[in-house]
């Protein structure tokens, strides 16, 4: 299976963007060969700026190049921008609804070694709350171009959360990503799983272990986590046995909380029982490897197969 | 380039109308931000009617631009933009209402005239500083002017912006204080000293200056020096009075947000009339 890096994507689509779009600038706290942003940077040095280990101040900047008429992106790790920063995204960039786009890199649990301090396990809830704010959240590198050439046709604030790791190539270029809509990734008629980011892959290889049981599994990938595609969402859960979430991320206020606000307030015939997983009210820990990491969050495909046996049964 | 006589009496007519507009924000039983708005009133009034670039079109691209970090105190600004005709003045008696185009904290949506969404402080340098760049990049010689509180300058992201604003040296980018020596709650040396602040700027290569703030033609000057510096932004430290012009308010931590009464604001109309006849002669 191909292997490829969402900030790889990220920073090679921001540097094409730029030639294109001359309203596009680029901030960095200091993490840019992380975050990849740097590319942009050394090509468009005048639109790129550096300011420092000062994400609050960062953020705010943004907000006045977006005043001035340019489209600002800003990106440093997922647990700073959206924690550090968040009354700056809040004042500064959302009340206003600026062209403001924040790429939070090595989100959830994918900055395995660094422990809890540095991984996201609030972004999602933090950035979905805030009125005006699309939340991105790609399942591949592909994906995550999709994203960015879109974000930056959006007109207001957007939030993009991308893992650290190489991740498999789910998507074709041929099969362009719809904002704000769903995407099945594969159909299946007993449970479904909506699932984001790099768990999707991993819901796919547990619709791989229930078909062995007579388990039909239907996976859905939610990428655009807010706004919500209610409807579509409505319909992968209407006549299934049970439903799973999963995300890397805190279940309170995130893909899961998502899921079970669109599936109750919708028709009766779309409310199915619904299982979360994820991080279940607990920040993060360091570990050795990425899917050790995950094991240890109750993070694998044997997992998401427990959590669809279990749905079907609630 | 001192000012004239005539442009002197004119300016200080124009600070007399700020206050005066101030008080018609805040009539009797109405709490509101009297202290910090009227510390600010001169500087105000001199950055809106007479240096900064200003047009009838609020958004016109060619304007300077004028951002309340210390966003409590926007009825100051208020009072300069309803001068200016960016609205009705009948707005004055319905801010903070919902029918009303004035805001509480500056909002950019709200009211013409208003560049961006403070209030929480410590947020309007960085944002005036992005302002700058982008203006900078665009080739514009637009100038962005932000007035922050002393009080405000407790928040730390202030010294990061402080920061990076030496470090790309827009000079563009003029910051003032309007220091007032009071908070919410009591002097700001009392709460957090934080004394000196042209040697701390000066340190991170901001060009400084440190006037009266009241006086018109110190605060002209000191615009117009900043105006002429080269390769820094300029920092305005202007020593000024909380409640400045209303005697019952000066000097008071109780006028920071409060309503008046009857008596004062009585007390405070006449106060601001006599102000403007005195202008007028």
């Amino acid at each position: 299976m191909k292997m490829m890096n969402m900030r790889r994507a990220y920073g090679d689509t921001l540097l094409a963007l730029g030639g294109t779009d001359p309203r596009i600038v680029a901030l960095e706290a200091d993490l840019g060969k992380s975050t990849m942003s740097m590319f942009f940077g050394d090509k468009y040095p005048e639109r790129y700026f550096q300011l420092g280990i000062a994400e609050a101040n960062m953020m705010s900047v943004a907000a006045g190049l977006a005043l001035t008429g340019h489209t600002a992106f800003v990106s440093t790790f997922a647990v700073f921008a959206t924690g550090r920063a968040y009354d700056q995204i809040r004042s500064s960039v959302a009340i206003p609804h600026l062209n403001v786009k924040i790429c939070g890199s090595s989100a959830g649990l994918s900055d395995f070694g660094d422990g809890k301090t540095h991984q996201s396990v609030d972004d999602i809830a933090l950035m979905r709350v805030l009125p005006g704010m699309t939340v991105f959240s790609p399942v591949d590198a592909v994906e995550t171009a999709c994203m960015v050439r879109e974000m930056a046709n959006i007109k207001g604030p957007c939030y993009l959360r991308l893992n650290r790791n190489d991740v498999p190539v789910l998507t074709g270029e041929e099969e362009p990503f719809t904002p704000g809509k769903v995407r099945l990734m594969r159909d299946g008629k007993d449970a479904v799983v909506f699932a984001t980011g790099y768990m999707v892959y991993l819901a796919l290889q547990a619709a791989d272990i229930l078909e062995q049981e007579g388990l039909s599994l239907r996976v859905v990938n939610v990428h655009t986590i807010k706004p919500l595609d209610d409807a579509g969402v409505r319909t992968y859960a209407r006549g299934m046995k049970g439903a799973v979430t999963v995300e890397e991320a805190s279940i309170i206020g995130g893909l899961g909380s998502a899921i079970c606000e669109s599936l109750l307030s919708g028709p009766a015939d779309s409310r199915v029982p619904v299982k979360r997983l994820g991080m279940q009210d607990v920040f993060g820990t360091s570990a050795a490897d990425y899917h050790e990491l995950l094991a240890a969050y109750h993070l694998t495909p044997e997992d998401i197969a427990k959590g669809v046996r279990e749905a079907v049964k609630l | 380039m001192s000012m004239t006589e005539k442009e002197l009496r004119a300016l200080k007519l124009a600070a007399a109308r700020v206050r005066r507009n101030i008080l018609l924000m805040v009539p009797p039983g109405k709490v509101g931000h009297l202290g910090g708005s009227s510390s600010a009133a001169d500087i105000t009034a001199a950055l809106y009617f007479h240096h900064m670039k200003v047009y009838p079109d609020p958004k016109d691209p060619r304007r300077d631009r004028c951002v309340f970090s210390k966003g409590h105190a926007v009825l100051a600004q208020y009072a300069a933009l309803g001068e200016l005709g960016y609205f009705d003045k009948a707005e004055f008696a319905r801010v903070k209402t919902l029918k009303g185009m004035l805001q509480g904290h500056p909002d950019m949506d709200f009211t013409p005239g208003i560049e961006a969404v403070t209030g929480s402080l410590g947020q309007g340098l960085s944002i005036s500083l992005g302002m700058a760049l982008g203006l900078k990049l665009d080739g514009s010689d637009s100038r962005v002017y932000c007035v922050l509180g002393d009080g405000e300058l407790a928040e730390g992201q202030v010294w990061e912006a402080v920061m990076a604003a030496g470090s790309y040296k827009p000079d563009n980018l003029v910051a003032i204080i309007d220091q007032n020596g009071l908070q919410a709650t009591d002097s700001c040396e009392a709460i957090l000293p934080n004394p000196d602040q042209t040697i701390k700027w000066a340190a991170f290569g901001w060009h400084t200056i440190e006037i009266n703030g009241h006086d018109l033609e110190a605060i002209v000057a000191a615009l117009e020096e900043a105006r002429a510096t080269r390769g820094k932004p300029t920092l305005i430290v202007a020593n000024t009075v909380k409640g400045k012009g209303f005697p019952f308010a000066e000097g008071k931590v109780a006028f920071h947000n409060a309503a008046l009464n009857q008596e004062q604001f009585d007390l405070g109309l006449a106060a601001v009339e006599k102000m403007m006849q005195e202008a007028a002669q």
